[in-house]
Order: structure tokens, then sequence, then C-alpha cells
């Protein structure tokens, strides 16, 4: 019991937190600070309520259901590979995304057109890694992770080719997928959904995952069904991951950061560390997108760039910290 | 008589084509505590996850009846199971980073509901587990400061705290120094004693003639011997188990056996 408590502390702070940074974002961007509650008179007031309601309210959900995905796809991803270096790019799922979206702007398809190449590039480089890792009998860990690492250098190639062999025009637009971007992020809700399900999905599991991580041999005789539960987080870490990318472009590091950050904060329970790793990841693509739109506004930069900028040093103090404890 | 806690009938255990057990057949009663010894690479550990049914093998590698309590082993749901047979692995992994107590704490997974932190009895039970393996004390302190030897204990704890009613162990008592192997092994003896059924391998067989009741032996070829520690855990079959020639000592305990060094011994990968 006496665990729990700072643990469920820490939990509580990290929500407030998360409204905190969700508020700033539909406060602060290139128009100024705005808050309908401070306008002078209707027409302000009306104009402030367009901009907060279409632009930034969908903007920032965006931003905080892609980031909480990475954080859920990546905590499970480290517990099942046992990999602390682990992260939801690792079984090739945003090399995959990644071309599909890349062809799908170099043949000047429209946008929607191009949520589905990523999405169908995605769940094509899952199967082929878990197809090709499987092979005869029990597929290991570490076959499936080479296996991804090297289809993702492959498909790190395409990509090279494909922004080579890209006209100047579409060259901006497939950068700023690559690094991750939300300006052109599509309606949220399918994502926020996606990231509630799947939390909802993943939490009645949480103390299998603390098993889990102890061997596969020792859960197992500890009654996880684990066969079931691998499958079962694999399947959703791709989903995650999948939705996540079609939201925001190839986001990189929040799946590798936020599950560390939150193990560091709440400890290795993952009935706790499982939440404030959504929370952590989704506030900080938030965070990241917030600069990303108000740093050198008009002009905008790609959110993906920035989540290491802020995320980097965060973790090196908490590591720091961690060490001297 | 009660169904014995595990039964096993005519089980073959084949690796890659290679035959481990031939036709293995033998049970475990409440108060018998079994010593498995084998050659390494013998398949004592493949055996001991097959009969806690967390072996995933192929088909045609895997024949023969295991029952526990009665009823066919694959019947038993994963947390019921857990509740009645548990393993110590060779090399738990630690996992992520947890405390002595946490990780003790995680033998009670069969019998906690996910969101509850179990009861005030569960907590008694892994405090008593930890002190039964000489870790009181050691509840705070984070695994990865823990000693070889106090990681084995904390394993030993852990199969104490799930505390089913068969126990299977492998090589419980590596990395334990010598006071800690018989205090161990004397621990699990009274164990089964009471009420359990054990079955511990082991590479001592002086371990095993002092502290279990029976003895299984893994011979090569799959051939196999079973039964009370004083008819199997003879000269002549450990001779031919380790292609070593032993020296018999005799005292008020029985058999002591200890390689006889002045022979020509034997190079290990010598066909037995």
């Amino acid at each position: 019991m006496t665990s729990l408590r700072p643990s469920a502390l820490w939990l509580a702070l990290l929500c407030i937190a998360s409204l905190l940074v969700l508020l700033a974002n539909l406060a602060l961007g290139s128009n100024d600070w705005v808050w309908p509650l401070f306008a002078t008179d209707d027409a302000a007031w009306l104009m402030q309520k367009t901009i907060i309601m279409e632009l930034r309210l969908p903007r920032v959900l965006a931003a905080f259901a892609a980031g909480g995905l990475l954080a859920l796809a990546g905590t499970l991803i480290q517990v099942l590979t046992r990999n602390p270096l682990a992260d939801p790019y690792i079984l090739g799922i945003s090399g995959g995304a990644a071309v599909g979206a890349l062809l799908a702007i170099l043949l000047g398809l429209p946008l929607l057109m191009q949520h589905l190449g990523a999405a169908s590039g995605a769940f094509a480089a899952l199967l082929l890694v878990i197809a090709l890792a499987r092979g005869e009998g029990a597929w290991t860990r570490q076959r499936l992770l080479l296996t991804g690492v090297v289809l993702a250098s492959a498909l790190g190639a395409v990509i090279t080719l494909l922004l080579a062999l890209a006209p100047e025009t579409s060259l901006r637009g497939m950068l700023f997928w690559l690094m991750g971007d939300l300006s052109g992020a599509p309606a949220p809700w399918l994502a926020l959904i996606g990231l509630g399900v799947l939390t909802l999905l993943t939490l009645p599991w949480a103390r299998d995952l603390n098993i889990l991580t102890r061997g596969e041999a020792s859960a197992a005789s500890l009654g996880v069904a684990v066969r079931e539960l691998r499958w079962g987080a694999y399947v959703l870490a791709a989903m995650a991951t999948a939705l996540a990318v079609i939201t925001a472009g190839s986001i990189g590091f929040v799946g590798l950061l936020a599950p560390h950050l939150a193990r560091l904060l709440v400890g290795a329970d993952h009935r706790f560390a499982l939440p404030s790793a959504i929370l952590l990841g989704g506030s900080l693509v938030m965070l990241a997108d917030l600069l990303a739109r108000t740093l050198i506004a008009p002009q905008q930069l790609p959110a993906g760039a920035l989540i290491a900028l802020i995320g980097a040093p965060l973790f090196l103090a908490l590591l720091y910290r961690e060490g001297k404890a | 008589m009660s169904a014995p806690l595990l039964q096993v009938e005519d089980l073959t255990l084949k690796q890659g084509g290679q035959s481990l057990i031939d036709k293995l057949s033998f049970n475990i009663n409440v108060g018998e505590c079994w010593a498995l010894l084998g050659r390494n690479g013998a398949g004592k550990t493949t055996l001991l996850h097959t009969l806690a049914g967390v072996r995933s093998a192929p088909r045609d590698e895997h024949q023969g009846q295991i029952e526990l309590l009665g009823q066919p082993l694959t019947h038993w749901p994963p947390r019921q199971r857990a509740r009645r047979v548990g393993l110590l692995t060779q090399d738990p992994s630690e996992g992520f980073e947890a405390s002595v107590f946490e990780a003790a704490q995680s033998g009670r997974h069969p019998y906690i509901e996910p969101w509850s932190d179990g009861t005030a009895d569960d907590e008694e039970i892994v405090q008593h587990a930890l002190a039964t393996c000489g870790l009181n004390g050691f509840a705070t302190r984070r695994i990865n400061s823990l000693s070889g030897g106090e990681r084995r204990r904390l394993g030993i704890a852990t199969l104490l705290a799930q505390n089913p009613p068969l126990m299977l162990l492998d090589e419980p008592l590596n990395h334990l120094d010598l006071p800690w192997q018989w205090c161990i092994l004397r621990q699990l003896r009274a164990l089964a004693e009471q009420s359990h059924g054990l079955f511990i391998s082991l590479h001592d067989p002086n371990m095993a003639r002092q502290g279990c009741t029976h003895a299984l032996l893994i011979l090569n070829h799959g051939t196999w011997l079973a039964g009370r520690v004083e008819d199997i855990l003879t000269r002549t079959h450990l001779e031919a188990l380790y292609g070593l020639k032993l020296r018999q000592l005799e005292d008020d305990r029985g058999a002591w056996f200890v390689p006889d060094i002045r022979a020509d011994m034997q190079s290990p990968h010598a066909p037995l």
C-alpha cells in the first residue's frame, strides 16, 4: 500500500500538467494571446472562439493523441522485447508508414490518400516483420528486433530514394512529414478515440505486464497467459503506432522517452507507469507543437524536431537525479 | 489415498529431433522431496518447464500424459494452475527496477486481482517467505543492489510466496554459499514434510542424498532411473551417470560420494 500513494500523486500531478499544457496551447499562438473570456466585444469573441474551436483545439487534441499513442506503444514494446532501447518504430512501422505517405505525396494525391498510404504502409511493415521473424517455431525477441531493425534500414533507404526523386515542390511537405508535423493533422477524433480504446484495453493487463518483464517462463508459471498477452500487446502497439503516425507523421523519440520518464517518476508498476507515460507523451508533443507554432511565428517548425530538444535534457536530468539517489 | 500431486506417464521429450527423456513415468506425492540429477544438457530444465506447463513444444517433441492433482496439466486455466504448481527458473530476469519486496510480491500474482495490492495476509506471506530465505531487512533494497546469492534466495522467496503445493526448482542452490545451500535445502525438505511436493534439480549427489527423499536420474539417450534416494543414488548409478570414478564414504548418515581424483579421470567429453 505504501508504494501506491506517491505513484498516485504523480499521476494526479501529470493530469494537471497535461491540462495546463492543453490550455496553453489553446491560448497561445501566432495570433497573440487569445482567450474568449477576456474579449472586449462580440466580434472579437466570435473570431477568437473560431480560432480556438476550429484551429487550435483539433490540433492540440491531435498532438496529445499522437504523443499518448506513441508512449503507449513504446511502453508495450519495451516490455515485450525487455529492451529499454526499443521504441514503437523498431518494428519498422514508421518506415512503412513513411514510404506509404511519401509515395502518396510524390504522386500528388490528396491528403486523405496520404493518410491511407501511411496506414497501409504501417500495417504492411508490421505484417512483414512478424511473418519474417516468426519463421519456424517460436519467434524470439532478438529475431523480432533484428528483423525490425533491418527492415527499418531498408525502408530508410527507400525513403532516401523517394526524397532524391521528389520534385522541389513536394520536398518540404515530405521533410515535414518525416520529422513529424501537426499542421496537416486530420481531425483528431479517430486518434483520440483510438487512444481511449487502446488504453482501456491495455490497463487491465498492466499487472500481467509487470510480471512479463521477469521473463516468459517465470511469468507463465505465475499464471500469466503469456502467448495471448504477447500477441495482444504486439497488435495493440502496432495499432497505436499506426494511428499516431497517420495523425502526426513520424514523430520520433516520444515512444522511447515517455515510458522511461514515466518509470523514473512513478516506478516500474505499469498500472501507474502506463497512464503516466501516456500523459507524458501527450504533454511532450503538445508542448513541442506549441513551441513549433510560436517560436518563430508565423513560420512553423516541425514539432518532431523540438521533442528531442525538450525531452533529452529533461530525461538526462532525471537520470542524473536517479543516479545520485 | 488422494491423487498424487503430479502423475507422469510415458512422457517422451525431444529437442531438435534428439530424444532427451524416453517414456518417463513417475509420481510426486505430498511429503516427497525429489532430486533431479543429470549431466549438462541432459534435459533437466526442459523436463522442469514441461512439468510446470510453460514449455511450448512442437507436437512431435512432446508425448505422454502429465496430470496435476488428477487433471491433465493443460486443462488447468493459467491462474488456477499457478496456484497449484510453481517454477523457479534457472536465471529469472530481474525485470525493470523494483524493490526486493515488490519482486517477492509477484509470487502472489495468481491470487491477487489486477487492481488490488493484496490483503494483509498476502503481505504477511511475502514477509514470511523473505524471512525464510534470510532476506528480512532487505525489503526496501533495490534488486540490482543484491549479490548473486541474494538474488537466488529472492527467487526462492518468490516461489515460497506463491506457495503452490507442487514446487519445481531449477538449480535453486546455484550461487549459494555452503551454509545457505544446506539451509535452503533443509527448509525445502521441511516444506515437503508439511504439505508440499518438491522437485529440485541440482548437481551435488550428496546434497541430493542427504536432503531429498527421492531421486530421478536422467542418463544418456533418454534412459532414466527413479525411486528412493538410497536405491537410486548408489555408487554404481552415479559412476554411470557422471562417467567418473567415485569413492564412497560411510557414516551414520549413510553414504557420501567424492570424486576419486587419484584414478585416471576421464574427460567429461568422453562418451559414457
